[in-house]
């Protein structure tokens, strides 16, 4: 079976601990981390993974409801897409 | 396949940023096997139907927007064009009956809008479109969800000036009929109407559609502005590129959207429409792209040629995106939902001339914009003839949803609230063409036409 794999795209402020709150509640979610990239851009701190979530017993939903949770406590924003939402549009 | 961070952060940042989102994905319905000659058991059939299908369409909207991140705007439903489906029915209050029992459809599914509330009468009317179009001021005023059209021209037919001529007085009944005239947002007149639009009022399911199929309608405007504001001193041959790339992006992401959610339903996908859609969101507006691109305000000399740049540059990224691109597939202008034109009218740069001239290079027409209460039976219809001869002689869709508000001037305004905005009142030209619609009969096809 392919893989199911999401963008979890963290924008904020910089601060400590961002990569490791965010792994620690994926790993919680049986999801495994394959791609971690950051990078500041117009002034804002943007991390994103690449989340293989196969094995992710609450699915894309119960996710992104946990992370926006996590995003509200550390004062981010978090976005989950499908990766087949950036694969369609970036590359042809 | 791996993706930079960038990448990553675009797509985010559409959605985050700028309002791009799936404006409406719309289920077609056929209900043609429902025809029954007692109107009660037709309503009957056509609610189960439209109340199933509906509540489906909104999970697994909603499903799919989760699992793919990607915000899925409205949810609606389509149906054969009434008239034809109240053909047999003997009751005098048929069309009601209907609207009533789609009404209920509507709201018991949770889905935004049911289209389809209307008939083809571009070369003449039967005894059912007829009925149905005197029956449109009580159905829209009296339902809350249901959108209604006639399509009165087509370059193949001509245009049907009788119909033209009467659709003028019955709007005035749909204006006095119900609050702030708002029935009349509800209706769209149109030339060339498509057959699969995915977008209100227009939408509706037609002959020559299957069962059931599920058109997409993307939006993007904000994505687009943001974009051209990028680039504020680019030629205009470079500026075309960079929208062509982003709406290739955001149409394949529809596109995208559009599969997965006809898969999970069972049902066809039909197409996706590639038009730009504004709302009153700040930044969500087809307005700011054209003043972004260099002009003032919109109604400046020039914006024709901006907006004819910026369509065609949406057709060609987003014809490349898509395997089906279909429904109106242009630009909306509509005065209310959008917060630069109204600006525009407001300020006095755009008047109705000018936006008719616009609507030469773009699909939608003349679209949600308000005129004095006191505007006459047939200046409304001879607004809606030169609009629709636009379309008809250029082989292409026009439509006009025109609010004569009641008690309304010039300086005032209408504000609906929500999706439909606020319109302010734009002055008509005094001077008269009741004898031209007065005479009626048939306005020719364009030579054009004859291609066979």
């Amino acid at each position: 079976m392919d893989k199911e794999r999401v963008f979890v795209v963290v924008i904020g402020g910089d601060q400590k601990g961002i990569i490791a709150r965010v792994s620690t509640l994926l790993f919680q979610h049986g999801a495994n981390v394959e791609d971690v990239q950051q990078k500041v851009m117009d002034g804002t701190f943007v991390m994103t993974m690449l989340v293989d979530i196969s094995d992710c017993d609450s699915g894309p939903a119960g996710l992104r409801r946990d992370l926006d949770h996590l995003g509200q406590t550390m004062g981010l924003t978090v976005m989950v897409h499908s990766e087949s939402v950036v694969k369609a549009m970036h590359r042809v | 396949m791996s993706f930079s961070v960038e990448e990553a952060f675009e797509t985010a940042g559409m959605i985050l940023f700028h309002n791009f989102d799936i404006r409406a994905v719309t289920l077609g319905v056929n209900l043609k096997d429902l025809v029954r000659p007692d109107a009660a058991e037709l309503a009957g059939l056509a609610h189960a139907r439209l109340a199933g299908l509906g509540a489906r369409l909104k999970a697994e909207a909603e499903a799919v927007s989760q699992d793919l991140g990607v915000p899925i705007v409205n949810k609606r439903l389509s149906i054969t064009p009434a008239a034809w489906l109240i053909e047999p029915c003997r009751e005098p209050d048929a069309p009601l009956i209907l609207a009533q029992a789609l009404d209920r459809a509507a709201t018991e599914a949770g889905v935004d809008f049911i289209g389809g509330f209307g008939a083809l009468v571009q070369k003449a009317m039967t005894a059912a479109d007829r009925r149905l179009m005197e029956a449109l001021p009580v159905c829209l005023s009296q339902t809350n969800r249901i959108c209604g059209f006639l399509n009165l021209a087509s370059t193949a037919a001509g245009m049907n000036l009788d119909a033209v001529a009467r659709l003028g007085h019955v709007l005035k009944d749909m204006a006095a009929t119900s609050d702030d005239a708002l029935a009349c947002a509800k209706f769209v007149a149109f030339a060339n109407a498509p057959e699969d639009n995915p977008f209100m009022a227009g939408a509706f399911h037609g002959g020559g559609e299957g069962d059931v199929t599920l058109n997409v309608g993307i939006s993007g405007p904000g994505v687009v502005r943001a974009v051209v504001e990028k680039y504020p001193d680019c030629d205009l041959t470079m500026l075309s590129e960079v929208i062509r790339r982003t709406v290739f992006k955001i149409t394949r992401a529809g596109e995208l959207v559009g599969r997965e959610l006809a898969r999970r339903l069972g049902v066809s996908f039909g197409v996706v429409d590639i038009s730009l859609a504004p709302t009153t969101m700040i930044g969500d507006s087809v307005g700011r792209i054209l003043q972004a691109m260099g002009l003032e305000q919109v109604g400046a000399p020039g914006t024709t040629a901006a907006l004819a740049l910026l369509i065609d540059a949406v057709k060609r990224g987003g014809a490349m995106a898509s395997g089906h691109v279909g429904g109106l597939s242009g630009t909306f202008i509509p005065v209310s939902e959008d917060l630069a034109m109204i600006e525009a009218v407001e300020c006095g740069a755009l008047s109705l001339e000018k936006l008719e001239a616009m609507t030469a290079v773009c699909s939608v027409g003349l679209d949600m914009f308000a005129v004095p209460g006191d505007t006459p039976a047939h200046a409304l219809s001879a607004i809606i003839a030169d609009e629709l001869a636009i379309g008809m002689v250029n082989h292409k869709t026009t439509g006009v949803r025109v609010i004569p508000a009641p008690g309304r001037a010039p300086g005032d305004s209408v504000d609906f609230g929500g999706l439909l905005g606020r319109a302010p009142i734009m002055p008509v030209n005094r001077f008269s063409g009741e004898r031209f619609i007065a005479r009626g009969g048939r306005l020719p096809a364009p030579a054009g036409a004859l291609r066979n």
